[in-house]
């Protein structure tokens, strides 16, 4: 099966054709064999551009697996992302036509039953969007997740931060950088302020009453809060807590472990728009854990489709029903 | 010799009561007791001989011997923790060893086998009980509060900041019965060191000096040697990149 191109671009249409409405992303899929479909994507939905004088284009470059399991012509499955840089000259080299980050040929095995967790992962996660990992339980999503801050240990040269090999960089600065939030919000002993301030007080910066009040407001609560006992509050509560305290940090990434599971509808809510607001305002690139499809439908711009350790297929989350792999479609079906 | 031998009828009052009671303890006590009994005779006839020698070879000799038990015995307390033992005796090593040379330095003990033997032997039987506490403690708080540490770890902390709660929660738990033992000593029982003199003839105040002095060095060894380990521990439980080693906490 010849591979199929997708391209979001991020400029939305000037005039009104036929089809299409002023606003909305048309999506080209060309195909071989396929007559040519469109699809649209509200604007709502794609990240803010970069910058101002380049507005970037969104190329998601897919090769489905035939359904019989066989790899693409050359041999090599691949499942990539690609951010094509945008058109602007003073876009620096680090954003100019790369990814946030880059996975390539990710693998690990079980330290005790020596069974393979990751199978050779490569993945392209752009700038500025929200990415959605889903896929049965026991898949590896959790452990590719932990992959990109190095709370496990990837091979040199498989994870690169805009270009830049992870194990090549010091592993604080690193977790500073990219941030993680998981399924359980821990906190720590003392107040909510307290908990908030840990980050930045590790390298010696304390934050301001006003800063902490600021990071708790970003995260969907109450600035009075503060003086809390972080003990005392409810697992909701402690999770957008978690959620500020990571922010002091000031990351550019955002690592989600299924943020949301031990969580009430509205908690969850509170959580999802959270995550939206902080991608339109700060352009911060997230990629999220979740076992709920309608959950990534929701609040993803891209989704990756994990089964077994590989990432088998990468859609826009409109195309899920779309998904060719036997495994990833029957797991779609039965969510 | 007649009076060891004597004091056995006590025991036989508590083989006789398990053997009715039907606990099942009686091999174990006569084995204990039997045990005990050649241990100790050795023991004196080794301190006989090393007391009469003039060379401080002996005395260093007794007191590393005492530390690689203790170390392998506290080790064995905290067997989940890799090189547990190698652990255990550096930390009583050092532990001991400063607070023995302070005493030494400050003329407290004359540094000679008849002072140092028994009051080494003092200090490394509680750094090791301690050490062994310490290590397994942490080990077992670091594995049920897991997430709590790697969430700070994700925050940009090291392995250090990143378990300050659960080694201050290990070090509280291991000193507290050496800090207890302080409070109350003389009140509810007098300790070996103070009774041993009196029973020996030594006036009480005299004994009393000298129990001062042991509560002190024990507290002082105590404390290095547990902190030390918690310090030696990270190593073992957090690789290189500060990530927690999956193979101390698996089982």
């Amino acid at each position: 099966m010849a591979p199929r191109f997708c391209s979001l671009l991020q400029k939305p249409p000037t005039s009104v054709g036929a089809g299409k409405k002023v606003g909305e992303y048309p999506i080209k899929k060309t195909n071989a064999i396929d007559p040519i479909r469109r699809a649209r994507i509200p604007t709502s939905i794609l990240p803010p551009p970069p910058f101002p004088h380049s507005p970037a284009r969104f190329d998601l470059l897919r090769r489905l697996v035939s359904p019989m399991g066989s790899a693409s012509e050359n041999g090599v499955r691949e499942h990539l992302l690609d951010v094509d840089g945008g058109e602007g000259e003073g876009a620096p080299a680090a954003v100019a036509g790369m990814p946030k980050i880059r996975v390539r040929g990710l693998s690990r095995r079980s330290e005790a039953s020596g069974e393979e967790i990751l199978r050779g992962v490569d993945l392209d996660v752009p700038r500025g969007v929200v990415v959605g990992v889903i896929g049965p339980s026991g898949s590896g999503k959790s452990t590719l997740l932990r992959a990109l801050n190095r709370l496990w240990e990837p091979a040199p040269g498989a994870v690169l931060l805009d270009g830049v090999d992870i194990c090549a960089i010091d592993v604080l600065a690193l977790r500073r950088r990219v941030g993680m939030l998981f399924q359980l919000p821990a906190m720590f002993d003392g107040t909510v302020a307290d908990n908030v301030r840990y980050g930045p007080q590790l390298r010696g910066k304390k934050l301001t009453d006003a800063e902490v009040q600021s990071l708790l407001s970003l995260a969907d609560l109450d600035p009075a809060l503060c003086s809390r006992p972080a003990s005392e509050l409810s697992v909701g509560q402690a999770q957008r807590v978690a959620l500020a305290r990571t922010l002091a940090n000031d990351p550019e990434v955002l690592l989600l472990d299924e943020p949301t599971s031990a969580l009430d509808p509205i908690s969850t809510q509170n959580i999802e728009e959270a995550i939206v607001r902080l991608k339109k305002t700060r352009g911060l690139t997230t990629v999220m854990v979740s076992h709920s499809v309608k959950q990534i439908q929701r609040i993803a711009d891209l989704v990756c489709l994990v089964v077994a350790g590989e990432v088998v297929e990468v859609l826009p989350p409109s195309g899920l029903s779309e998904a060719k792999h036997p495994m990833a479609r029957r797991f779609l079906e039965l969510s | 010799m007649l009076k060891p031998l004597a004091a056995t009828a006590v025991v036989g009052m508590a083989v006789a009561l398990s053997f009715t009671q039907r606990l099942g303890l009686e091999g174990e006590m006569l084995y204990a007791i039997a045990r005990s009994f050649l241990q100790l005779s050795v023991i004196g006839f080794v301190l006989q001989f090393i007391f009469t020698q003039k060379s401080a070879v002996w005395i260093l000799l007794a007191y590393l011997f005492m530390v690689t038990v203790a170390g392998y015995t506290a080790g064995q307390r905290a067997r989940h923790v890799p090189r547990g033992k190698y652990i255990a005796c550096v930390s009583i090593l050092a532990g001991t060893a400063v607070t023995m040379f302070l005493l030494v330095v400050l003329s407290v003990f004359p540094f000679t086998p008849r002072y140092i033997i028994p009051v080494a032997g003092m200090m490394v039987g509680n750094a090791m009980t301690v050490t062994g506490v310490t290590m397994k403690k942490l080990r077992e708080d670091v594995k049920m509060q897991r997430n709590v540490v790697e969430t700070a770890l994700a925050l940009g902390a090291t392995p250090r900041q990143a378990t300050l709660q659960q080694v201050k929660r290990s070090l509280v738990i291991a000193l507290s019965p050496v800090i207890d033992n302080a409070k109350t000593v003389g009140l509810i029982a007098l300790p070996g060191a103070m009774t041993g003199l009196i029973m020996g003839g030594a006036s009480p105040l005299e004994a009393i000096q000298l129990q001062i002095v042991v509560m002190n060095m024990l507290m002082g060894a105590s404390t290095v040697s547990s902190i030390l380990s918690t310090y030696l521990c990270w190593p073992a439980f957090f690789t290189n990149a500060f990530q927690l080693n999956d193979a101390v906490f698996s089982d």
